[in-house]
């Protein structure tokens, strides 16, 4: 797993997101609420990837934060079969596919005004179907698609 | 007994098994001698809890406790109960359901029912959550529809009106789509047509045929399934004074039409159906609303003796 990668040089610690699909690394930042000023964060945006094979590709660099499963669930919902590279001294010590996850808990807010979620401020629920994604929610059943989905991502 | 379901929240939580065992169960009540019917939910209460207004659900659920032998508590105005201080949904149905066996519910708010089957051990009967869901309003379509026509596959089934917002069409394609081979006809101006994915949903399973003229499948369809136009749906009052009126029900329409032809309305119709169809042997749609009753008696009996984890 030790295996020095000149890409990710950019960091000595913290978490590396790779093979983000082209035009996704933004969303990325605005979803895990990157923007903040606590956060240093390089973006690579539109890179070859190496191999050639995946066409372009984005990346984000951030530096001294490890992100933690929630933050993984929230990039598999725009960005499903990325990879989240712990860096630490320079090294990925770890390597995670991102999946999307079959359900989504407090991810995202439901945009149905009428649904007791937004009524009693209970933590969402949501099942999620890809291909094109859909979410469900678990207590009014509306479904939202990817644009609502974004728009809802706390 | 095979009936997975401890709560009656959506018709989508049903598999085809569970939807005619209610159907079968229902036909049983139609036929209990009154002096087996009232024991089955002998020292047995059952909150009926109405934060909406209602008259025919909530009627024929406290008609239907009370055929069994169990007694009603409740409301039928949630001006009357502590929602009006402020009390959340989950807080008055965990109260009620430390007095309770079971509690049928109506509630504005969409996923109330899911809400508090969350919270509740004792089941829960959704009797309306806002524009979601209506589960009894669907099994007792499809009951009517079974005891009409001795099936529900192979059958040509009209809907008409406001499929847009109308829930119960909705929910009804759902349940038909569990069955399989039926010809659904979606008739509707197209401002209100049914919703493109609904039919993407119930595809292959539901031959659906869209249009917007009554007349043109009019002499296929077995069962034409009514719904009323809500002016509060339209923007432009011009649009719906036009289209208000052209999908009136009146006799004239049986001339063109199958043996055997049905109307259903869910009810209340304003003018939906002219009053001079009502004694035609077409109108199911009072014996629709009736069988109401059978069907909230086969749930009130299955779920009676559900232990939820």
């Amino acid at each position: 797993m030790e295996k020095d990668d000149a890409r990710l040089k950019p960091i000595s610690s913290g978490t590396v997101l790779d093979h983000l699909p082209a035009g996704t690394a933004l969303k990325i930042l605005k979803i895990l609420n990157l923007q903040k000023p606590e956060n240093a964060v390089t973006v690579a945006i539109n890179t070859e990837s190496k191999s050639g094979k995946e066409g372009k590709k984005d990346l984000v660099f951030i530096e001294g934060r490890i992100l933690n499963k929630q933050e993984y669930d929230k990039i598999g919902l725009i960005a499903e079969g990325s990879t989240v590279n712990i860096i630490k001294d320079k090294k990925v010590k770890k390597k995670i596919k991102v999946e999307l996850p079959e359900k989504a808990s407090g991810l995202f807010e439901c945009l149905n005004p009428k649904c007791i979620s937004n009524h009693e401020g209970l933590p969402t629920k949501f099942s999620l179907k890809k291909d094109p994604l859909r979410a469900k929610c678990f207590y009014c059943e509306k479904i939202m698609n990817e644009q609502d989905i974004f728009k809802a991502i706390k | 007994m095979d009936f997975k379901l401890t709560d009656i929240v959506s018709i989508n939580d049903f598999s085809r098994a569970d939807i005619d065992l209610v159907l079968e169960k229902a036909a049983e009540m139609e036929k209990l001698p009154v002096s087996k019917k009232n024991t089955v939910l002998a020292n047995k209460t059952v909150a009926s809890v109405f934060f909406e207004p209602s008259t025919r659900t909530r009627l024929s659920f406290e008609t239907a406790i009370q055929n069994l032998g169990g007694q009603v508590v409740g409301f039928a105005d949630a001006e009357v109960s502590s929602t009006k201080k402020g009390e959340s949904l989950s807080d008055s149905i965990r109260i009620l359901a430390g007095y309770a066996d079971m509690i049928v519910m109506r509630h504005s708010i969409e996923g109330a029912a899911r809400r508090a089957a969350e919270v509740s051990d004792k089941p829960i009967i959704n009797g309306g959550d806002g524009a979601n869901q209506h589960p009894t309003q669907t099994l007792l379509d499809l009951y009517t529809i079974k005891k009409a026509f001795g099936k529900i596959s192979g059958l040509n089934i009209g809907l008409l009106g406001d499929l847009k917002y109308g829930r119960t069409v909705h929910s009804l394609m759902y349940a038909l789509k569990k069955y399989g081979n039926v010809n659904v006809y979606c008739i509707a101006p197209d401002s209100l047509k049914m919703p493109a994915e609904i039919i993407e949903d119930v595809k292959g399973k539901i031959n659906v045929k869209e249009t917007s003229k009554l007349e043109e499948f009019l002499p296929e369809i077995d069962v034409l399934y009514a719904t009323r136009i809500q002016k509060e749906r339209f923007v432009d009052e011009f649009e719906y004074e036009q289209i208000k009126n052209v999908f009136i029900l009146g006799k004239e329409i049986l001339e063109n039409t199958k043996k055997g032809f049905k109307i259903m309305h869910p009810l209340p119709r304003v003018n939906e159906i002219k009053p001079e169809l009502d004694e035609t042997d077409a109108a199911l749609y009072f014996e629709q609303a009736k069988n109401g009753l059978p069907v909230r008696e086969a749930l009130l009996s299955i779920l009676k003796d559900v232990k939820k984890g």
